[in-house]
């Protein structure tokens, strides 16, 4: 069996950038294991623009950004296999792979860094009453017909969640001639960022329902119509609110689930909030050598981030490889007040470099305080105009701070 | 007439007010950036998108485009109907021009086909 120092489970954003951060860290013998045809994820299929304004200081689409990523990889000699499926992974780090040359096989590793990126909540999640007609997509599927396939799935539409995606596609369908009748959200605020209000809804005069939802969708072959209504504070849509509108094409745009089979299989704990693995601000799961980043650790708004991640884990599985140890120091950081999760569960207060805590409030607070606190003590307190659910949060660290942390650490937001 | 503008350069969307007195700008204000005062300049009188889309590979496929600057809101359709009428062969380099001067724009590849 060929043994490797690294192995990377996805060639996405996070995989790339977890490969390059290694390989700079001094390691060369890397693999990276990519199910798709080809390397890039799927920023591939995310052809819009707004990618790398925090990282490159420009706005790319999905397709430049993967190939800044795929470039550094190739000019390294990095090694990668695509139309490769990952089927197992295991706690000592084997993994079990399969593609068409050839056929099942088995490869260890030091390390194993974790980047497979998440999947869509389906139709299946939510429960929608009505018939099961052809014409019902998730709005990533759309994506990948309209993008990459060249194929309209439909003329007329609603789109129910106001995610990121669902937004981009509402302007995607209406570029390519389509009809987008109605975007429906059942909180009352959208879980996209506003600029996608805005640029995707607005420009094109397609409205937003806020609070309300799909409670039927009707057709016998093909999708015929929908019937939405309004929700009350419960999401319990309120009789009498109905509206009907004809269509051929429902998407659903209602969250991305981390994508961890195979990260159960390999024995690697998970965290009930993000749905992805618990680790430490290392990236280390609970599975000694196993790494993880990227959407398959917690879903982010924006790639910059997730590269950015990746490299923290790229360097920790690097480490690992090479035999350097963390001598940790553990404090466990937990959700306080309005915080729906924190991430790294871990922390090292030992670390030597700064560490950034990422979280995510759980409802839109306006000039929200920032604290946190080890023992009813403040670490560090900051003020915000905004915090809202679609727009991850962070604190840095500084290894000072870190020092002066006696205890667990809590987050919370306060109005 | 004062405006309220949702800026749509950056993930921030950050909440920019524009003063206007007599039909000129007088003040700009909530914005963090250079970018977001030229967003609100041009979007109070010639609000402009950069377009992305496809166009057809020859031999199957889909390439992704965008323009290399953006274009007048009100031409979007138009700049759509060029791309949708352009079919592209391979090689083709990212940033390379595949069609000049639609409605003040080039449309530019962003993705390597060899």
């Amino acid at each position: 069996m060929k043994n490797y120092d690294i192995i990377i489970i996805g060639g996405g954003p996070a995989g790339l950038a977890a490969a390059i951060s290694a390989y700079d860290n001094g390691s060369r013998d890397i693999l990276i294991l990519e199910r798709e045809p080809v390397l890039g994820g799927i920023l591939n299929q995310c052809i819009h623009n707004g990618f790398g304004l925090t990282r490159f200081k420009e706005s790319l689409t999905g397709p430049e950004y993967a190939y800044r990523f795929v470039e550094e990889v190739r000019s390294r000699g990095i090694e990668y296999m695509c139309d490769t499926t990952v089927l197992e992974v295991s706690t000592d780090k084997q993994v079990t792979a399969i593609n068409s040359t050839k056929g099942v096989f088995s490869l260890s590793a030091k390390a194993i860094i974790l980047a497979m990126g998440c999947r869509e909540r389906s139709r299946g999640a939510l429960n929608i009453a009505g018939a099961r007609p052809a014409g019902i997509y998730s709005a990533g599927t759309a994506q990948k017909y309209v993008n990459i396939l060249g194929q309209m799935p439909g003329k007329r539409v609603v789109i129910l969640g106001s995610g990121d995606i669902g937004l981009i596609m509402a302007r995607r369908m209406t570029l390519e001639g389509a009809k987008v009748l109605a975007v429906c959200e059942i909180m009352p605020h959208s879980s996209g960022l506003k600029r996608n209000i805005v640029q995707c809804l607005d420009d094109y005069g397609i409205p937003l329902y806020l609070s309300h939802t799909i409670v039927k969708i009707e057709g016998k072959d093909r999708v015929s119509g929908v019937y939405i209504a309004q929700v009350d504070e419960k999401r319990r849509p309120i009789e009498g609110t109905e509206k009907y509108f004809e269509c051929d094409t429902v998407l659903f745009s209602v969250g991305l689930i981390p994508e961890n089979e195979l990260s159960k299989g390999a024995g690697v704990s998970l965290s009930p909030a993000t749905k992805g693995p618990i680790v430490y601000d290392d990236r280390e799961t609970s599975v000694s050598g196993i790494f993880a980043c990227g959407n398959v650790l917690h879903v982010h708004d924006l790639v910059d981030f997730v590269s950015e991640e990746a490299e923290i884990a790229g360097v920790s599985a690097s480490n690992y490889a090479m035999g350097k140890g963390a001598d940790r120091r553990v404090v466990s950081t937990t959700c306080g007040n309005n915080v729906s999760y924190v991430l790294p569960q871990m922390l090292d207060t030992n670390a030597s470099g700064m560490v950034k805590l990422y979280f995510r409030v759980n409802k839109v607070l306006p000039n929200p305080t920032i604290r946190l606190t080890s023992n009813g003590e403040d670490i560090v307190v900051k003020k915000k105009k905004i915090a809202v659910p679609g727009e991850m949060e962070s604190i840095v660290l500084t290894p000072a701070k870190l020092q002066s942390i006696s205890g667990d650490v809590v987050v919370s937001v306060e109005e | 007439m004062d405006r309220e503008l949702t800026c749509v350069e950056c993930p921030m969307g950050c909440a920019i007010l524009v003063t206007i007195r007599d039909g000129e700008i007088v003040s700009i204000g909530g914005n963090n950036c250079a970018r977001g005062k030229l967003y609100a300049q041009n979007e109070v009188f010639t609000p402009k998108r950069v377009v992305t889309s496809t166009v057809k590979l020859e031999g199957g496929g889909m390439l992704p485009v965008k323009t290399d600057r953006p274009v007048d809101k009100d031409k979007i359709f138009e700049v759509m109907a060029v791309i949708n009428s352009l079919i592209v062969a391979a090689p083709v380099k990212v940033g390379e021009v595949v069609a000049s001067d639609v409605c003040g724009a080039n449309i530019i590849s962003a993705k390597e086909v060899l």
